[in-house]
């Protein structure tokens, strides 16, 4: 109750539930990214049913891209940034209780809304449970992988492509192997285990090893 | 009213030798060497640009210095960042929480490093003189309010160094007067204070450090 790092983690949960924006965002592009697809491509349920968790993935990939640039910005605009590093807490891990108050705030979200927004592209129970397992263990980190793009352009006023170019080359393993896992509980030619513990085991390396990446890159803004 | 002081503290003491900082490769501090002992303020005057900022910055460690040491004698580690508090130009404060929320946040994140107490967040508005916005958001409130709230800030967690970076900037007299009897109060606790500023602070007796010599 006392320490640093859950003042944080419930500070940053008060913030977005008083603006409001991120979620309400990122669950909108979601939505809206999905609707449109039918349109584009026919309403052929065949086809939508085989290529749905491609899409719910893509979809919810770049929703979580949408609402990432303002993860350290809000805070070096108000001047908090500048104190995180008087705490008696590591950077690291101030960095990774940004990060697990952002993915609640964003990530959940679109993990909780892909079941919904699955059923509007034809795909059954074992697909949406998938797709949804997936997410859940994905979208972690993209929130992890995403903060060392929002850490190095946070000092730029309109860094949020620029950051969306860093991130997105070292999200797509997380891409492929969560759309792998998703499309072979639908009948695949591979298990679904196989790709699925290659994208928890991603998702738990990005836990170790990107907090540092991003605190690095906050501590030399100054330079 | 004061934090309890504990009884086994020593005389704390800043030691700054031989600093040298750089802003984009070119040295704005250098060779700069001065100590502050327990009780004793610092006003650090010099024109637009001479590295005032650039100074507390240094001490707060938030820039890389090129040469020298910073220290904070006298405690169980050197590492200056835990024992000091930070007042810049930007607040730090969140727009869409209140008054004290935001207390209640820089008291617990800050606090609870030098075994001493700091206020509650009421009691250290109330010391600002903004007892009746403790539950207003900090977004409708004046420049100068929020100036306040970040002052109180200084008091919710106890840290024995205060580095002021032009503490009265938007602030009223009365608010001034205030801000100097707080900072009377610190370095009577035994705190020590480094102020860079244009405007005179109302201490007596503090040391003097003006920068840059050249035009």
């Amino acid at each position: 109750m006392n320490s640093p790092l859950p003042a944080l983690f419930l500070r940053d949960l008060a913030v977005a539930r008083r603006i409001g924006g991120s979620t309400t965002m990122g669950v909108v592009f979601f939505l809206v990214m999905v609707t449109i697809v039918p349109f584009a491509i026919g309403p052929d349920p065949n086809l939508l049913a085989r290529i749905g968790p491609a899409i719910l993935w893509i979809a919810a990939l770049l929703a979580s891209l949408l609402c990432l640039d303002r993860l350290f910005q809000a805070d070096m605009e108000d001047g908090s940034l500048d104190l995180f590093p008087l705490a008696a807490t590591p950077l690291e891990l101030v960095v990774l209780v940004k990060c697990a108050a952002h993915w609640v705030t964003t990530g959940l979200p679109l993990t909780l809304a892909a079941p919904a927004l699955g059923l509007m592209l034809q795909q059954d129970e074992t697909a949406l449970a998938a797709v949804t397992a997936t997410l859940l263990a994905g979208t972690p980190a993209l929130t992890l992988i995403g903060a060392i793009g929002a850490a190095a352009t946070v000092t730029l006023r309109r860094g949020g492509l620029l950051m969306a170019l860093l991130a997105l080359p070292l999200m797509i393993p997380v891409l492929i192997f969560g759309v792998s896992a998703a499309g072979a509980a639908s009948g695949g030619t591979v298990p679904f285990a196989a790709p699925f513990a290659i994208l928890c085991a991603i998702t738990l390396a990005s836990l170790a090893l990107c907090p540092f990446a991003a605190a690095a890159a906050l501590r030399h803004l100054g330079e | 009213m004061s934090a309890d002081p504990s009884p086994d503290s020593q005389p704390l003491r800043l030691r700054v030798t031989d600093l040298c900082v750089e802003r984009g490769g070119r040295p704005v501090i250098d060779g700069l060497g001065f100590s502050l002992t327990s009780g004793e303020a610092l006003v650090v005057t010099g024109r637009n640009g001479a590295g005032k900022s650039t100074l507390l910055r240094a001490i707060a460690g938030l820039l890389p210095i090129r040469r020298g040491r910073i220290e904070v004698v006298g405690t169980r580690e050197d590492e200056p960042a835990a024992h000091l508090h930070y007042l810049a130009h930007a607040d730090g404060l969140k727009a869409p929480l209140t008054a004290l929320e935001n207390l209640a946040f820089w008291g617990r994140f800050l606090g609870g490093g030098d075994g001493r107490r700091g206020l509650a967040p009421a009691q250290a508005l109330e010391r600002v003189g903004l007892a009746h916005l403790g539950a207003a958001p900090v977004a409708i409130l004046s420049a100068g309010q929020k100036r306040r709230i970040a002052l109180a800030r200084l008091l919710v967690a106890f840290r024995p160094l205060w580095l002021l970076d032009e503490p009265t900037s938007a602030l009223d007299r009365a608010s001034r007067e205030r801000l100097a009897e707080a900072m009377r109060a610190h370095l009577a606790e035994g705190g020590m204070i480094v102020a860079a500023t244009h405007e005179p602070l109302g201490l007596a007796g503090a040391n003097e450090l003006a920068l840059g010599g050249k035009p």
